[in-house]
């Protein structure tokens, strides 16, 4: 006993002597803390923190932010960086996992020092940074499409600039279900933030109009059997209404498929459903003829605008949304170009506010810069479509589109406008201090 | 739906569950048995036979081919696994849980690296769809049935019937009275952890058509598999195929006709009130 305790001493005492060494090493030489001391000077490159879902459920959208980032990146420091400072992207997985979330925008805080955060989806992770980085006063600026920013129950450092939120979507798509697929709805959603939304804010507006909500089926985040929700159903549905994320999208389509075979209800799903999922994958068949909801069409229709396909070519997708190099390799379409447009607004951002280096002043200055942006016009920096920015709610607003699944392709079948998905403001964060 | 279709799609989701969990549970029971160790990363193997299956049908174009590599090739990773791992840790029962949890990492890191964060599917070897009169139903899944319980029995008789069985056996009754009696405990050792990764192996892989390779796929059925090997007894097989088929059963019928929430909820408390009244599982040994 005592000699192994006299071991351990030496051990550590040997141990300790060779950290101090290496960190003495590690201190005189040129390395990363003198790139970030030039960058904290307003020279040399800008740094954002990249918070993404490297691993978890969300690693199918991590790995296309990921791409999208990279690509835009690419196109920013090929026209000269962000008023003159090239980008560098740091970036950290949160493993898609709410704790792991707050302790990546701490550590890009006071680890890394970078000057701005951006970038992930999942609505719990995002609820569960925003407050951290609230408290550490660091611009927070997600691509996630919750409503939580809009809601206000967040804070005046986050931003969602690049994507629209679920409000807005189910606001600006409801009157075409309602009046095209008929009034008795029911609804299945993932149960958790992101579904909620869908839930709360689907109910209302189609209630609000003469819909009638016949069930409401929550399916747990974790789930991966589906077919027993399906008796849940009620017989006279019009329309079913889906929206599902995670790895068990493909197997709940499938499995709606084999319960309902031909005498389905009509069937309007949110692509999230199949976000990352080839449409020819055996066993989606059953979706022929029935509708959803995307955000930026995954299929190129002819005649798409210049700015579209130079968009695809640098994120490395092809016309069918997928990877140039590997077919099976599919994109998660109408999420990830929120990364490259969110990229693309933080470079106004800095450029018009004079932003130089992380601290009270400059970041108040890029706050309410960024809250005085009011539109984003369609073209290279948001190949979606045009934009409205509403800057008490921290919150964009664009274009929806509704398609049809024929012929295993999305077709566009409605394109709504900016003003549909537009709803009463209930929050205001201009109001808060900084 | 009325409650006679709701009750058939309930026994029916609730049969085939129970045959694939009893398959997945019988691995770990085995290594269990056996091997007197908790192996964490069994889960993993489950996931391995998924992927496997999904690379072999994909580059071999048939099914059927890759029903039989999967559980070869995650064998052949248990074995190297054992060698590598748990007989250098001479299988001590405490090393051998932080090692099978550093496993259970490795593949899946390895999985999410190589095959990447999709889940990926596979078309069903043979698919149609049965109609019932209220709902329609996969076929496949019925197939799934049938070959995990065809499975159980060739594993059952295995056991009973052929000397590696009766070495199993001996091993599990008194590993040093079997040595005495020349049996090579080493090798048995490393047959039952491959025989295990295999058999959880093939029900992976024939899951696939039904749910897509994924990387992540792995934990449910570890957690699943512990609660059927814990209600059923550890190390006793009989107790795990009666354990799946209750868990199983029960959970098609209460999801189905309640939530899928209380399901989880009961097979819970089914475990917490088992170890409470009776410690060692349904059909545990004494002392195990």
């Amino acid at each position: 006993m005592s000699e192994s305790g006299h071991e351990t001493a030496n051990v550590s005492r040997r141990n300790f002597l060779r950290t101090g060494g290496v960190l003495a090493l590690g201190a005189s030489l040129p390395g990363p803390w003198t790139a970030r001391a030039a960058a904290q000077g307003g020279a040399g490159p800008l740094r954002l923190g990249f918070q993404v879902h490297r691993t978890g459920i969300g690693a199918v959208y991590g790995r296309w932010y990921d791409r999208t980032t990279a690509a835009a990146v690419k196109l920013i420091n090929e026209k000269g960086g962000i008023a003159g400072r090239p980008v560098e992207i740091v970036a950290e997985d949160d493993g898609t996992d709410p704790k792991r979330g707050a302790e990546v925008v701490e550590k890009f805080a006071t680890q890394h020092k970078v000057d701005f955060i951006f970038g992930t989806l999942f609505s719990h992770v995002v609820i569960a940074s925003a407050p951290r980085a609230g408290e550490l006063k660091i611009p927070y600026i997600v691509v996630s499409e919750g409503y939580h920013v809009a809601s206000g129950r967040l804070n005046r450092y986050v931003f969602q600039p690049g994507i629209t939120d679920v409000r807005a979507q189910v606001t600006a798509v409801a009157p075409w279900i309602l009046k095209n697929l008929g009034n008795k709805v029911t609804l299945i959603f993932p149960d958790y933030a992101f579904g909620h939304d869908h839930r709360d804010f689907f109910s209302r507006v189609a209630t609000g109009q003469g819909g009638a909500i016949r069930a409401l089926i929550p399916i747990p985040p974790t789930e991966t059997a589906f077919t027993k929700y399906f008796p849940r159903v009620p017989a006279d549905t019009d329309v079913l209404y889906h929206v599902m994320v995670g790895p068990g999208v493909l197997t709940f389509v499938k499995e709606m498929g084999e319960h309902f075979g031909t005498k389905r209800p009509q069937i309007f799903g949110f692509v999230d459903s199949l976000e990352g999922v080839d449409l020819a994958s055996p066993g989606l068949e059953f979706l022929e003829g029935t509708y959803f909801w995307e955000a930026f069409p995954r299929y190129t229709a002819a005649g798409a605008p210049a700015h579209v396909r130079s968009y695809r070519e640098r994120v490395g997708v092809n016309d069918s949304g997928a990877s140039v190099n590997d077919p099976k390799d599919v994109s998660t379409f109408s999420h990830m170009f929120g990364c490259w447009e969110t990229l693309f607004v933080i470079k106004r951002a800095v450029e018009q506010s004079g932003y130089k280096k992380p601290g009270p002043a400059d970041y108040k200055a890029f706050v309410e810069t960024l809250e005085g942006f009011q539109s984003f016009a369609e073209g290279a920096e948001h190949p979606q479509g045009p934009k409205k920015f509403v800057g008490r709610l921290h919150q964009v607003f664009g274009q929806q589109v509704i398609s049809k699944v024929d012929k295993r392709r999305f077709t566009v079948v409605h394109r709504t406008a900016i003003e549909d998905s537009m709803y009463p403001p209930e929050a205001d964060y201009t109001k808060q201090p900084l | 739906m009325t409650l006679g279709p709701h009750l058939l799609l309930a026994l029916l989701e609730g049969t085939v569950g129970g045959l694939v969990l009893a398959l997945t549970a019988l691995g770990l029971s085995l290594v269990f048995g056996v091997m007197r160790i908790v192996n964490v990363a069994h889960g993993e193997f489950f996931m391995l036979g998924a992927i496997v299956a999904w690379y072999v049908s994909t580059t071999a174009g048939s099914f059927l081919v890759a029903l039989l590599v999967a559980p070869l090739v995650v064998g052949a990773v248990a074995v190297t696994a054992d060698r590598l791992v748990l007989r250098r840790i001479g299988y001590e029962p405490e090393s051998t849980i932080v090692a099978t949890i550093g496993l259970l990492y490795i593949l899946q890191q390895v999985v999410l690296m190589t095959y990447g964060p999709y889940a990926r599917p596979v078309a069903a070897p043979v698919y149609f769809r049965i109609d019932f009169p209220w709902f329609g139903y996969s076929g496949y899944k019925l197939i799934v049935a049938g070959a995990a319980g065809a499975l159980l029995v060739l594993t059952w008789v295995a056991l009973s019937r052929t000397t590696l069985g009766l070495y199993m056996r001996a091993t599990q009754q008194d590993r040093e009275m079997a040595q005495a009696f020349a049996v090579p405990v080493d090798r048995v050792y490393t047959t039952a952890f491959a025989v295990g990764a295999g058999l959880t192996a093939v029900a992976g892989a024939l899951i696939v058509p039904v749910q897509q390779a994924h990387y992540l796929m792995g934990l449910d059925a570890l957690l699943m598999s512990f609660v059927v090997v814990i209600l059923g007894g550890l190390g006793s097989l009989r107790g795990t195929l009666v354990a799946a088929f209750v868990v199983g059963l029960s959970d098609g019928v209460v999801s189905v006709l309640f939530s899928p929430t209380l399901a989880k909820i009961v097979a819970t408390l089914l475990v917490g009130l088992v170890l409470a009244v009776r410690g060692r599982g349904l059909f545990g040994e004494e002392g195990a």
